[in-house]
């Protein structure tokens, strides 16, 4: 079996490189976490890797837009190399300031704007700033780094992070089933009695596909729901494991993305 | 200072869909003023651009800067809207930190493939329309909502009138040169030289005058001009102000430090650092007796940045919390978010630099309802913000420092009381980790990651921001009043991105690398604070400062070495690995310079000069013995006073309708949910959370909260938080004592124990210049020592602010004196062997059994209850820490041992509130008998909200009973009642019997705060 190799960006404020590098070694991948600047100056060590992501953070302060100036910076620098990449059967995700990167760099369509949550019991719920809070997302589709998956529950934080796109464009992505995740009730947003679109986002969208489901962009956070006790309610599921006598699990459900990942090279 | 007015280019950028911000503005504004006829509000973002651009240039760098999805550009309009009524435009004044702007350089400079020169720049600013049928006047009160005039300039247009470019360009026409300051003069003159300044022009505020306050005591003074009459000179301005910041109250902790009373070695020595002192000694000799214990984890208390605590046997953690109220009260933004990355830079700052893993943020604000309209000035020219302003802005600062970061912030507090209306009181805490042993290539061995020392021959370095005229005087300005005299010049706003950079080169890259021998953050005093301190580590230095790399052009060589600019720290790195380290930085775009080099001469030498100035020979602007600069400084004798307590009447209201008391005392803003605050805070990031700040079903916010550091081990980190200001009121000794007692009994509930729990101090006191404030100083610190001696919890870090006062005048012109509480916050952080074990607040199932742990006493005094009614009552709760040491044991044997299945501190709000949070937060109702519990209060008030300490509110299912009953064998332990599917909270009480609905209890919890 070979290992995938992982190469997580970093660099002008990206800040979630080392628990997705942990998340992918859980699994069996090989990972490095590289500076922006150390791949443009040497973009040839894409040519090892398997699989690219561009982790979350508020790059450049998420300053004249979310992702914006880093995106710019990929596209302009790194546009071609990572085209290349992408021409072999490789992987790329893009998880929160990733997507809002990837979207600015015109790897995968559409925009994510400022949170902007629907009106819930007649007024405006949320109100459009910053927002962490676990959400449940419905698979749509089959991309390889969704398999198997029909739910799943994980947290978000991000300030812009409604998916907004053109009608067409809309239209275009689920004709071609690229609509990937969306917010839906489900465990969580029942059991701590929130809304289940946290931010506005078109149709619920959550996260979308490019590159025949290759190239995920999603604005929650998998890698912070690996282990069990990441979960909002644990302590509440520990009671009943104690009371019904069994051990508590160890992993959470955000996990089996990295291990899709893994297994489409193994 | 000049602003320099010019036609230059400008990028105007607007959204073209429907635009949340701009609604949520829309919203905000038609909530303040209700009577608004404003129908619509647009907003265009400006990039006014500085700099020799071509048309093709200008254009490329405006596509670049907007999503054509979502957004249009202009680069000949400001993209007004139809039929608008007024515009204004806010921007920020010359100098102010303008992260945005920086951004947006760096897009064009990326853009145009070239860097921007010297003195080019571009500036950002927002555009607001306004539609609707409003007045000019109705705008002005909107802008007077939207913008600070300290740190931003605002203007209005009518409807059709021309926007003119502005750049906000600093220039200074101060020379740029060291003066020396004549010290024979009278006693009086010599005051004035220490209140107001030197002469001189002060900052970019004054043309003319003196600079600001040098907060030293005519003693202090005298020493200085007997050690220059040695010298046969006076000292240069340089060295006064450098002597200043020095031996400044923020900087020494003089009150701290100096005899006071009978306590010759200081209180610092013999309370704080003295607990610590005896509690390792003790633990120890427990440790040598029985190796099962713990026994002494303290690695590095009260010498670092930080102090730091073994974590396992690869990791330290460390602790600091710092406060940064002054300028939080000038501006709350600014203000907060430079106190939550100046913290952030005393984890990376500790040993050789930890990882910040954890925030921790504490609010003392008045209640943001409270309308009292205060001023710096008896012209009333200067208004101080309103209290919900204040409120907004520190919340702000640390949503932006500390997500932007990528710092998880999983625990803090608002605690409200008026005389915290002149000053707020903001904290922020930064846990670190650090590997105990930094592997070094070029040595056979690790070397121990907490010792540093910087070498004669090392170069110091600089790196991070640059420096302009931030926060001059930001030092000796914590160490006084706020007033009139304040400057402006004191509020820095922190960059965390520039931060951010910094962190990932140095923890990522250059710490393991071993390219530098020391390390310490630019926090208060700037260069004079950093690098005086680390040459006390090589026996002195040689510093040339025309080589700092500065933000504009013009400052003087005071003003460079004072300057609290931030975002940077100071290195010492060793010649041969200069080149080494400085291509880290390159790489992760992060400026480093080389200033100068330690020596060990025994000297601060620090030169000015050369061809890059104005002044063209190089000379000496500052040349002390490291003895007189950090030993000089006079001793001063404090005597105190006890105050006299006027003897409050106990005031008893029959009849009290109890249901109201506890969903009133519930809607309070100390007690009640401030989940808008936890929910805006990313406490999820690093994957390290393992209990969080909202817990429930029903979301309740916790008092402690359990992180997981590191990916392959299942320790924890339990933090925790305990104050009680209120108590100062009667007696500073309770205040002291409950804060501890809260912080150590909110560590247990989340699962810690006492044998592996440290905990840190922070005073906030006011008018510290009288005695009688001071008794009430000494007091407290008694307490500290006594309880966390009693407890084994030893201090390992602290930090004081002494003067929490404002003086100005009210809205009749009346002098006004608001004086903060007597405020202390201990933060507790311990370690526990698996977070798998930790604990949470809310109530889990229905049928499990309700206890109590500890006795109720009559002790209402300065309670929330009390405060509610506008009670006076004369007493406030008694620590007796030696019974509350076995039951805590007890609690956490008992969770260890998985025996509990909700724990929570009983705390602000008493019993009442106590089983409303549990209940509330597990949407589960509660059945309690109160009719029978330990302790001395028998009125059903005083049982439901006396604040007693010592007492925890626990639930157990009921397979656990028996052995849970043996683990608390000699501890005060009450059945109370039961969790019970009922949706209600019923509580038997000696006379009649309350039920609230659990509806009711949860609405009331969420009501305040609930529009924020």
């Amino acid at each position: 079996m070979v290992k995938p190799h992982v190469i997580i960006f970093s660099g002008y404020g990206l800040n979630t490189e080392d628990e997705t590098k942990a998340a992918f070694e859980q699994v069996g991948a090989t990972a490095d976490i590289v500076h922006l600047n150390d791949v443009i100056a040497k973009p040839s060590i894409l040519k090892k890797a398997q699989i690219i992501v561009f982790g979350g953070g508020f790059a450049y302060g998420d300053h004249t837009g979310a992702g914006k100036a880093y995106g710019n910076k990929v596209r302009h620098h790194l546009g071609k190399e990572i085209e290349k990449f992408l021409a072999r059967d490789t992987l790329m995700a893009g998880i929160c300031n990733g997507f809002q990167i990837l979207t600015s760099a015109g790897f995968l369509p559409g925009a994510l704007v400022a949170n902007d949550p629907p009106p819930q019991d007649g007024v405006r719920a949320g109100i459009a700033r910053y927002n962490a809070r676990w959400v449940d997302l419905e698979v749509q589709n089959d991309s390889p780094w969704l398999k198997g998956i029909k739910m799943l529950s994980v947290p978000i934080a991000h300030g812009e992070g409604k998916y907004f796109a053109q009608p067409e464009t809309l239209a275009q992505l689920k004709k071609d089933g690229a609509v990937a995740l969306k917010y839906v009730e489900g465990e969580t947003a029942k059991h701590f009695d929130m809304p289940a679109n946290p931010n506005g986002s078109l149709e619920g969208i959550a996260g979308i596909t490019g590159y025949g489901g290759r190239v995920l962009g999603l604005m929650p956070h998998p890698e912070r729901a690996v282990r069990f006790t990441q979960l909002p309610h644990w302590t509440l599921l520990r009671e009943e494991y104690v009371r019904d006598d069994r051990p508590m699990p160890k992993e959470s459900p955000g996990l089996q993305l990295f291990r899709n990942a893994v297994r489409y090279f193994t | 200072m000049l602003v320099w007015w010019g036609m230059t280019a400008r990028i105007a950028i607007s959204s073209k869909v429907e635009d949340a911000r701009a609604q949520k503005l829309l919203r905000t504004l038609k909530s303040l003023f209700p009577e608004t006829r404003l129908s619509a509000v647009a907003t265009t973002a400006a990039y006014t651009v500085d700099a020799k651009l071509d048309q093709g240039e200008l254009q490329r760098a405006a596509e670049r800067l907007t999503n054509p999805i979502t957004e249009r550009f202009s680069t000949d309009s400001v993209l007004a809207p139809k039929n608008y009524t007024y515009a204004i435009e806010i921007g920020y004044l010359p100098g102010v930190t303008d992260n945005l702007g920086t951004t947006v350089q760096e897009t064009i400079e990326d853009t145009i493939g070239r860097k921007f020169r010297d003195g080019e720049a571009v500036y950002s600013s927002r555009f607001i329309f306004f539609t609707g049928d409003v007045s000019k006047s109705e705008v002005e009160q909107f802008v007077r909502e939207l913008h600070n005039p300290l740190v931003e300039r605002a203007s209005i247009s009518e409807a059709g009138r021309k926007f003119p470019v502005v750049v906000p360009k600093v220039k200074l026409h101060e020379s740029s040169r060291a003066d020396t300051v004549n010290l024979e003069v009278s006693d009086a003159e010599l005051m004035k030289i220490s209140r107001e300044g030197i002469l001189g022009p002060a900052s970019a505020k004054a043309s003319a005058g003196r600079r600001g306050p040098l907060a030293l005591s005519l003693g202090a003074m005298k020493v200085i001009r007997a050690h220059f009459r040695t010298q046969k000179r006076n000292p240069t301005d340089v060295e006064l102000e450098a002597l200043a910041q020095t031996w400044s109250e923020h900087c020494k902790h003089t009150i701290f430090a100096d005899p006071l009373d009978e306590v010759k070695e200081g209180i610092y020595h013999r309370y704080i650092k003295g607990a610590t002192e005896e509690i390792r000694r003790k633990k120890k000799e427990e440790r040598r007796k029985n190796k099962t214990k713990v026994g002494d984890f303290c690695v590095s208390v009260f010498k670092d940045n930080s102090g730091a605590i073994a974590f396992d046997n690869k990791y330290l953690i460390t602790h600091k919390v710092e406060t940064h109220n002054a300028p939080s009260a000038l501006d709350p933004f600014g203000g907060s978010v430079t106190a939550i990355v100046g913290v952030n830079r005393d984890a990376l700052g500790f040993g050789l630099g930890a990882k910040p893993i954890a925030n921790t943020y504490g609010f003392c604000v008045a209640d943001p309802h409270d309308a009292r309209e205060l001023y710096r000035d008896r012209e009333k020219n200067q208004p101080l913000l309103p209290a919900r302003r204040i409120l907004e802005g520190v919340v702000q600062g640390i949503n932006e420092g500390g997500n932007q970061s990528g710092i998880p912030t999983p625990l803090g507090f608002v605690a409200v009381d008026p005389s915290y209306r002149g000053k707020p009181l903001v904290f922020g805490g930064t846990v670190g980790l650090i590997p105990r042993r930094i592997p070094r290539s070029d040595l056979k061995s690790a070397q121990r990651s907490d010792l540093k020392r910087a070498k004669a021959g090392d170069y110091i370095v600089m790196i991070g921001g640059r420096v302009g005229l931030d926060g001059i005087h930001g030092a000796t300005f914590s160490s006084e009043a706020l007033s009139k005299g304040s400057p402006a010049t004191a509020v820095q706003i922190g960059d965390p991105i520039t931060q951010k950079k910094l962190s990932d080169a140095l923890i990522r890259e250059a710490r393991d690398a071993g390219l530098y021998s020391s390390i310490t953050d630019n926090g208060a005093g700037g260069l004079s604070g950093a690098v005086g301190e680390m040459s006390r580590e090589s026996g002195g230095c040689i510093v040339d400062l025309e080589k700092v790399p500065l933000k504009y052009a013009g400052l003087s060589p005071w003003q460079i070495w004072l300057s609290e600019s931030q975002e940077r720290m100071t290195l010492a790195v060793p010649k041969r690995k200069w080149a080494a380290f400085k291509k880290i930085m390159d790489r992760h775009d992060v400026e480093a310079t080389r200033i100068g080099e330690f020596t060990n001469t025994d000297r601060v030498v620090v030169r000015y000069g050369g061809p890059s100035t104005s002044l063209g020979v190089k000379k000496t602007v500052m040349d002390l013995t490291l003895d007189f600069l950090h030993e000089g400084r006079p001793v001063q004798i404090q005597r105190s006073k006890k105050k006299e307590v006027g003897r409050k009447n106990k005031e008893e209201k029959k009849n009290m309708d109890l249901k109201k008391a506890i969903l009133d005392v519930l809607s309070r803003p100390s007690i009640g949910s401030i989940s808008f605050i936890s929910q805006q805070y990313d406490h999820e990031v690093q994957g390290n959370s393992a209990t969080k700040p909202l817990q429930g079903k029903g979301r309740v916010n916790a008092d402690a909260a359990v992180i997981k550091p590191l990916f392959d081990s299942e320790r924890g980190i339990v933090l925790a938080q305990g104050y009680a200001p209120w108590y100062s009121e009667i007696d500073t000794y309770a205040m002291a004592s409950a804060a501890i007692d809260t912080a150590v009994r909110n560590a247990i509930c989340a699962g810690a124990s006492r044998d592996y729990l440290a905990i840190l101090d922070n005073f906030c006191w006011s008018s510290s210049e009288k005695p009688e404030r001071l008794y009430e100083l000494k007091q407290a610190a008694k307490a500290c020592y006594d309880v966390a001696t009693a407890y084994g919890t030893p201090f390992i870090s602290g930090k004081d602010s002494m003067f929490n006062d404002f003086r100005g005048f009210d809205a009749k012109g009346k002098p006004v004196h608001i004086a903060a509480l007597p405020t202390i916050l201990i933060s507790a952080i311990g370690v526990i062997p698996d977070v798998a074990k930790a604990m949470t607040i809310d109530f889990k199932r229905v049928g499990d059994l309700v206890y109590l742990i500890g006795e109720t006493n009559d002790e209402l005094g300065c309670s929330e209850y009390a405060k509610w009614q506008g009670l006076t009552l004369p007493q406030v709760p008694v620590v007796d820490a030696k019974k509350n040491a076995k039951a805590y044991d007890a609690v956490s044997h008992a969770i260890q041992k998985g025996l509990i299945a909700s724990a929570l501190g009983v705390g602000r709000g008493g019993l009442a509130v106590a089983l409303a949070k549990s209940s509330i937060a597990g949407q589960l109702g509660a059945d309690v008998d109160l009719t029978n519990i330990p302790g001395k209060a028998r009125r059903a008030d005083s049982i439901l909200f006396s604040e007693s300490q010592g007492r925890i509110l626990l639930s157990v299912r009921r397979s656990a009973q028996n052995e849970f009953e043996k683990a608390c064998q000699g501890v005060t332990l009450t059945l109370i009642g039961e969790v019970v599917q009922a949706w209600s909270v019923s509580i038997e009480l000696p006379k009649e019997k309350v039920e609230i609905p659990l509806p009711a209890l949860t609405e009331n919890y969420r009501s305040f705060f609930k529009l924020w």
